[in-house]
């Protein structure tokens, strides 16, 4: 098979709200009355190399339903689809480099025949200064099935907590907390994809 | 193109092919000094997470705005150089990839964006916003009809210009094929110094962000024409060559 060169990637650069932010554009909220499942909001900041916040930011999440499926022709699984829940978001960050995700928790979707993933969410992130996006996937910390997720298992131990997204309640709401830094201490597990 | 060389320290963390993907860290690039992973990137398996993604459901709900000459709602039209962009989307076998979401945003005909946070003082255009969006047809061919972007200044470097150009973003059918980049246009003498378009490794792959002037898409007495194509990665997708050092 042939193969064609692949066309390169180059930043958003720093005004890309104009094209990708617009209000028709953002998906912060993914979930409404109907869908199933439990309802969780997905929050954190982006930080710099400093600590500081990142406020010109963009991060995307894809996600299967609460069943474990994805609406993806490639997902033929026989959980279901659920036809209020796309699983696709995109968030700017605000001045203190915040975004945010009202959604439902994931179920497990296949690793293969045998074996399932834990709930995870895939995340890429895009800023001025990246000049390539930034993959990586959020899980969560109290969730069992993380021990046995082939993927979180491939990220070197003492980097693993970095995908792990810490749980709160706030006014009756459960909150999950995902920082991404970008660089330096803390730097959060990206992945080769 | 001159052929004169930033100096600059380059990032070994590179997501994807070497010869095509710039660095995340290219000092030249100011901004991404604090913003470069220095950590190697992990290396994981294809799951059904990468080989699924968003584009298939955005694409369903996404209404055409392929014009921006005229998508201000002013009812006025854009001043500057009217072109057609148009250009297929491929995977790396040269299928095309049908039904695929194409958002593009640039400045207008003086290099001004309309953003809050670019105060230079090019003329904005009260009949030009500078965004739009197509789907890719049942050829993977997407259509624009535009003003052609001009230059503007940055504060990266002394006297430091962008080449005009048009930022693009795909999703593609899957996670893999996500990209976002910039289309230059040919012969553009600002391409020396500029970091961002010369963050891209190889001649090669620096030439495939430049679009061709193309005679065969001009309207007479209306338009010229560029012709784009974007490759991004397969239905069949392998995992990335493993990562440098990355044990």
């Amino acid at each position: 098979m042939s193969s064609l060169p692949l066309t390169g990637s180059q930043t958003v650069g720093p005004f890309f709200s104009l094209g990708l932010l617009y209000p028709a554009a953002q998906r912060n909220v993914l979930a409404n009355p109907q869908t199933a499942g439990e309802r969780i909001r997905v929050e954190g900041r982006v930080l710099d190399g400093a600590g500081v916040p990142v406020p010109d930011a963009m991060v995307e999440i894809w996600q299967a339903n609460a069943h474990g499926r994805y609406n993806h022709p490639a997902d033929q699984s026989e959980a279901p689809l659920d036809p209020d829940f796309t699983g696709s978001g995109r968030s700017g960050t605000d001045e203190e480099g915040r975004y945010w995700f009202d959604t439902i928790k994931p179920g497990r979707v296949a690793f293969n025949d045998q074996i399932k993933q834990a709930p995870h969410l895939t995340v890429t992130i895009f800023a001025r200064g990246l000049l390539n996006h930034l993959v990586t996937r959020v899980y969560f910390v109290d969730e069992p099935s993380n021990v046995e997720d082939v993927t979180l298992q491939c990220v070197p131990e003492a980097r693993r907590a970095t995908l792990l997204a810490h749980r709160e309640t706030r006014e009756g709401v459960t909150v999950y907390r995902f920082d991404i830094v970008l660089q330096g201490v803390n730097e959060t597990a990206f992945f080769n994809v | 193109m001159n052929q004169q060389q930033i100096q600059t320290t380059i990032g070994e963390i590179v997501r994807g092919d070497r010869e095509v993907f710039p660095p995340y860290l290219y000092e030249a690039y100011q901004s991404t000094r604090r913003r470069a992973p220095q950590l190697a990137l992990i290396n994981v398996p294809l799951t059904l997470s990468e080989l699924t993604g968003p584009g298939h459901a955005i694409s369903a709900i996404t209404s055409e705005d392929a014009d921006l000459t005229r998508n201000a709602g002013t009812g006025g039209e854009a001043v500057g150089q009217r072109i057609i962009l148009t250009g297929r989307v491929l995977d790396e076998s040269g299928a095309p990839l049908p039904n695929t979401l194409v958002e593009i945003w640039q400045t207008n005909a003086s290099g001004r964006y309309l953003h809050k946070r670019d105060q230079w003082p090019g003329p904005l255009d009260p009949n030009f916003l500078g965004m739009g969006r197509a789907l890719t047809n049942a050829e993977g061919v997407y259509r624009f009809l535009t003003i052609r972007p001009g230059a503007y200044p940055w504060k990266n470097h002394p006297n430091a210009w962008r080449p005009a150009h048009i930022h693009f973003s795909l999703f593609g059918p899957t996670s893999l094929t996500r990209l976002v980049t910039q289309m230059y246009f040919p012969d553009d003498p600002l391409f020396f110094q500029d970091p961002i378009f010369r963050s891209i490794p190889t001649e090669r792959a620096r030439q495939s962000l430049i679009a061709t002037y193309d005679h065969s898409i001009t309207e007479p007495e209306w338009a010229l024409g560029y012709r784009w194509d974007i490759v991004l990665r397969g239905a069949n997708a392998t995992p990335f060559e493993k990562a440098e050092g990355n044990a």
